[in-house]
């Protein structure tokens, strides 16, 4: 770990201009950020302490909706009467992610930034071009069966590791950012960007913006489901995940809202998955019809090929289990 | 006064079961438990040392070359830094288990990457850590490191190579034949302490504290690595927070924190970062498996061929015994084994948890699995008529063999179904849900010992040898047996370990440790006792001591009058160790369910049946078997080491990423002891533990998602994405 100065942001405000400056990080949870100063992937000279800042709490809005605070601990938000009542897709997700002990001190905020797992990044003597501009991929041609599949560019592979970022993009939550310029919502599928050219971009934050809350629409209601696929019951990553709110009326479907986990360097939202499925009766071939449409432009890397066909098995599972009875 | 006992006969005589304390055996919690569990049981970093300075490991970022400089002006300047040491005598491995010699020296020659190539030395534990970050370090990189184990021509061994008969005409004759090839994956130890030393220097006089397994030999590897006398080393290793194998010999930090020690004046503690522990002390090896059963129509074998290629650095003695129990568990006349080792610029590999067995083992059962399918018999059944007689390769008898019990007692405890197999019968919604079982086996090892025992005035008993406790239960079932041998409750035993103060103990390792460390104190208190039957007035064969007295009422207070009674007990294992062939024997027997969409597999629940001579202690018998049958699990399911193709560094270096199985991985575990007593095993009738539990675990766990989905695998681990691939639509 470098050495680095350490300070409590008092305000709002001031924690915007401490960030601001190219060598601050905000810190919440720290459950992500402390491991990699650790490693040196992360060299920040100053840490703004955002903890104090209020907006831990999580509110009624005025539409029905709910408003995480970005301070709230991700425990707090997964067990929260509302949440769990009107939004247990995000519940669930929350709960699919890390253990116990990290959710207790991770915050809402700090969790949409994670950064990623993948092994070249977190290695600061293997070329990554996330880390280090310029220095190469190492994941592509190396040992990548955690990689991407969706949305990647010859510049980086990695994957977005988080499970709540999903069930948000489903929801079609937004995020609340201030910074210098005022306050601006982010809708969460927007939030993360692809690798493109420039891999170390991962979020829309602009310098001094400081992530202060998540909003959530009034309940949609539905048939729910965050399913993760890993390699052991808890505290891994997802090879694929999908969050789903599915309703049908008549026998077809009027809902159907859906993310992915896994598969790209954001949370995958692509509309026309679930547009395909409005107003048709479930069936495995329409099913099959909604993965050939996330799937289409998909492309392995040798170790992470057998995500293409996990992908759509994974769908077609949690499409059945959403209708089940209903075909 | 020491008393050498060497064991060339069986000891039938069975003098424990004569006692009359009556606590040999019972399911004693841990002596050390509440410490441990409270925090306060200090581990090798944790010891108070005052002055004590910080050094972190650089480790290599090439695969193989020459470090030409490191400019330790880059971090001299840096807050708190003290030193950066790159002696010669750094060493760039640990030493395998059991090497009794200096691990590979010198570090300006890189063998592998991450390799340690220096030390830095601050006041803090962080200052170290950046530091050693900044060094700068010219390589010269050379050429020519092979990495892929299957791209080079491999080297033979010799001792593991068996050609009997002709398995090419068996397997062409046979009624059923077998030939298929497994691949399993690297593993690393995982123990939860990461390696770390304390060194301070009294004169020419050396203090380590450290996290080892086997400290009889670590002092002498230690010694020779530092050019220096034995008799002026002290090592102390009191709690070991697991070893797994990853402690058997010194490791690169032991030597480092030493050598800073002597350069600057001051104690140095030097622990390795988890990835570090990954990445710079031991892996088990890959390896390529080839098995080859030939069987009659009954199912009986008359072929048996097992091949395995295995790797390691050049230089390096140790190959994963993948053959192990492969020579002796099963008949079948026409014989062909053969172990290979490919040379290769990984990291050192060696003993990580079961070396051997842990991944010969579930091949062998895997394909016994297919097999039975071929005969049309219940798997069961299959093993039952393949056990031999004898050792099936060396005219030797077993010391006993507890096989067939094994495999009644836990297919009855687990409700095992006899019926025709045939998979994909049972489906819950996702889930198909199946059966497996498989044989276990691991040879039993054995090692010479010594302890010393005093009956002290006070009516109470010490108990001292440098035997280490890695967790598995050795402080509490010492006080079971020297309190049944003395007649006193064992919390009137205090047991001292881990300190070369001590007499030597054997070390934990291989599974030997009890019956090894336990029979040194047997011998020990035998002869107390004869030393208070004579006092008695009557033979030690017919004292009885109990709640420390007589059975005619003499307290051994009385009796010893004011003085010490010591002992030191040393045990040598003569020729039982050559004239059978010994082992632990065991059944597992599994239910999983797998997804038919995702191809992900959870373990239901589990049973395993071991025969392994007398329980010492009932409760940390079972902890071992049940700690046995998760790494079963983590085998089958989860456990792989990584490396990257171009450059061969473990990539996957961390408990996140490695992935061990977690608490929800693990159900029920059920584990059945099959009590016996093999007098050719130990004086005291009882034989290795700890590892059995996963000698063979893992292809039940493989058999059971054949039988469960009709995926039949061959490859461990059975990650989603190959069951997946292996599954029938």
């Amino acid at each position: 770990m470098r050495p680095f100065q350490y300070t409590r942001a008092p305000s709002l405000t001031e924690a915007s201009h401490l960030t601001a400056g190219e060598d601050t990080l905000a810190i919440a949870g720290g459950t992500n950020l402390l491991d990699l100063m650790k490693l040196q992937v992360e060299t920040p000279g100053q840490l703004a302490d955002i903890n104090r800042l209020g907006f831990a709490d999580i509110e009624n809005t005025d539409d029905g909706g709910l408003r995480l605070g970005a301070l709230a601990t991700n425990t707090e938000t997964a067990v929260h009467p509302r949440v769990r009542a009107d939004y247990p897709v995000l519940s669930r997700a929350i709960l699919a992610g890390a253990t116990q002990q990290l959710r207790n001190k991770a915050t809402n905020g700090g969790n949409l930034c994670q950064r990623t797992r993948c092994f070249y990044f977190t290695n600061i003597d293997q070329p990554c071009n996330k880390r280090k501009p310029g220095s190469g991929c190492g994941a592509i041609d190396g040992v990548a069966k955690l990689h991407a599949i969706l949305g990647t560019s010859d510049q980086c592979i990695a994957t977005y590791p988080g499970d709540m970022a999903v069930a948000l993009s489903a929801l079609g939550a937004e995020a609340r950012i201030s910074g210098d310029k005022g306050e601006r919502n982010v809708p969460v599928r927007d939030f993360h960007c692809l690798p493109g050219d420039t891999p170390w971009i991962e979020n829309v934050l602009e310098p001094g913006e400081v992530i202060t809350g998540i909003a959530l629409p009034a309940p949609v209601g539905g048939t729910q489901i965050y399913r993760k696929v890993r390699e052991r019951s808890s505290y891994a990553f997802a090879l694929v995940s999908v969050a789903a709110i599915i309703e049908l009326t008549d026998g077809k479907f009027s809902r159907a809202d859906l993310a992915f986990g896994g598969l790209a360097h954001k949370p995958w939202h692509d509309p026309r998955v679930g547009k395909c499925l409005l107003g048709q009766p479930p069936s495995d071939a329409l099913f099959d019809k909604a993965a050939d449409i996330l799937l289409e432009d998909a492309r392995g890397f040798g170790e992470n090929d057998f995500k293409i066909p996990l992908a759509r098995r994974t769908l077609h599972s949690v499409l059945a289990q959403a209708t089940e009875g209903a075909a | 006064m020491t008393v050498h006992f060497k064991q060339d006969e069986p000891d039938n005589s069975n003098r424990l079961d004569g006692m009359k304390q009556g606590v040999l055996g019972e399911p004693l919690p841990r002596i050390e438990g509440l410490a441990k569990v409270t925090g306060t049981a200090p581990y090798a970093a944790e010891y108070p040392i005052e002055n004590c300075a910080e050094g972190v490991l650089v480790t290599s970022t090439i695969t193989r070359g020459k470090v030409t400089s490191i400019d330790r002006r880059s971090v001299l300047s840096m807050p708190g830094v003290i030193a950066v040491v790159d002696d010669e005598k750094m060493c760039t491995r640990a030493a395998q288990g059991t090497a009794n010699e200096a691990p590979t020296q010198g570090p300006k020659q890189v063998c592998y990457w991450g390799q340690p190539i220096a030390l830095v030395v601050a006041e803090t534990f962080e200052q170290a850590r950046d530091a050693a970050k900044h060094l700068k370090v010219e390589y010269r990189e050379e050429d020519g490191a092979p990495l892929d184990p299957n791209a080079v021509e491999p080297e033979g061994q010799e001792d593991e190579t068996v050609h009997q008969g002709d398995l090419a005409h068996a397997m062409a004759e046979a009624a059923h034949n077998v030939d298929v090839t497994y691949t399993t994956k690297g593993h690393a130890s995982a123990a939860m302490e990461p390696h770390a030393a304390i060194a301070q220097w009294d004169g020419d006089k050396l203090t380590v504290h450290a996290s080892l397994q086997m400290l009889n030999y670590n002092i002498t590897e230690l010694a020779e690595a530092l050019d220096m006398e034995e008799e002026n080393i002290r090592l102390v290793s009191r709690f070991v927070g697991g070893g797994f194998g990853s402690k058997l010999g010194i490791s690169e930090e032991v030597v480092a924190a030493a050598l800073a020690a002597k350069q600057i004046g001051r104690p140095v503690r030097v622990v390795q970062s988890r990835q570090q522990v990954f990445q710079t002390v031991m892996r088990r090896s890959e390896t390529t498996q080839r098995l080859r059963l030939a069987a009659d129509s009954d199912g009986k074998l008359t072929g048996f061929g097992h091949e395995a290629l295995v790797s390691n650095l050049p230089g390096e003695s140790f190959a994963e015994p993948v053959l192990q129990s492969s020579h002796f568990l099963y008949g079948g006349e026409n014989r062909e084994l053969m172990l290979k080792v490919a040379r290769i610029h990984r990291m050192t590999a060696g003993s990580v948890r079961a070396p051997g067995e842990a991944v010969g083992m579930p091949t062998l059962e895997g394909a016994m699995d297919v097999l039975a399918e071929k005969v049309g018999i219940d798997p069961v059944e299959l093993r039952l008529r393949n056990i031999p007689e004898q050792d099936p390769e060396e005219d030797l008898p077993f010391s006993s063999h507890k096989l067939a019990d094994c495999l009644k007692q836990g297919a009855e405890a687990f409700g095992w179904d006899n019926g025709p197999r045939k998979p994909r019968r049972r489906r819950e919604g996702e889930w198909w849900i199946g059966t497996g079982m498989a044989s276990a086996a691991r040879v039993h090892n054995i090692a010479e010992a010594k302890a010393r025992v005093t009956l002290k005035a006070d009516g109470t008993a010490l108990v001292e040898t440098d035997m280490t406790d890695i967790g598995t239960g050795t402080y509490t079932i010492l006080a079971q047996i020297a309190g049944e041998m003395l007649g006193l409750d064992p919390k009137q035993v205090l047991v001292e370990l881990g300190d070369t103060r001590h007499p030597r103990g054997p070390g934990s390792g291989g599974s030997w440790g009890a019956a090894s460390i336990g029979s040194a104190v047997y011998v020990a208190c035998k002869v107390i006792r004869e030393e208070l039957a004579k006092k008695v007035g009557i033979s030690e064969e017919v004292l009885e001591l109990s709640e420390g007295k007589t059975a005619t009422g003499e307290s051994l207070t009385d009796l010893l009058e004011g003085n010490d009674l010591a002992r030191e007990g040393h045990y040598e294992p003569g020729d039982i160790e050559d004239d059978y062939t010994a082992s632990g024997f065991g059944a597992f027997f599994a239910e999983v369910r797998v997804n038919h969409y995702t191809g992900e597999t959870r373990v239901d629940r589990m049973l395993g049946a071991f025969g392994f001579g007398r329980v010492l202690n009932a409760k940390t018998a079972r902890s071992q078997c049940i700690g046995g049958i998760t790494w079963s699990i983590g085998v089958a399911l989860t456990e792989a080491l990584e490396f990257d193709p171009r450059d061969g560094h473990l990539v996957n270096c961390d408990l996140a990423e490695y992935h061990v199985p977690v608490h929800r991985d693990v159900p029920d575990i059920e584990a059945v002891l099959v009590e016996e007593r093999d007098g050719a095993a130990s004086p005291i009738q009882a034989k290795g533990i700890g590892e059995l539990g996963m000698c063979g675990g893992a292809a039940a766990i493989a058999n059971a998602i054949y039988n469960a989905c009709g995926a039949r695998l061959y490859d461990y681990p059975m990650t989603p994405d190959r069951v997946l691939a292996a599954m029938p639509d």
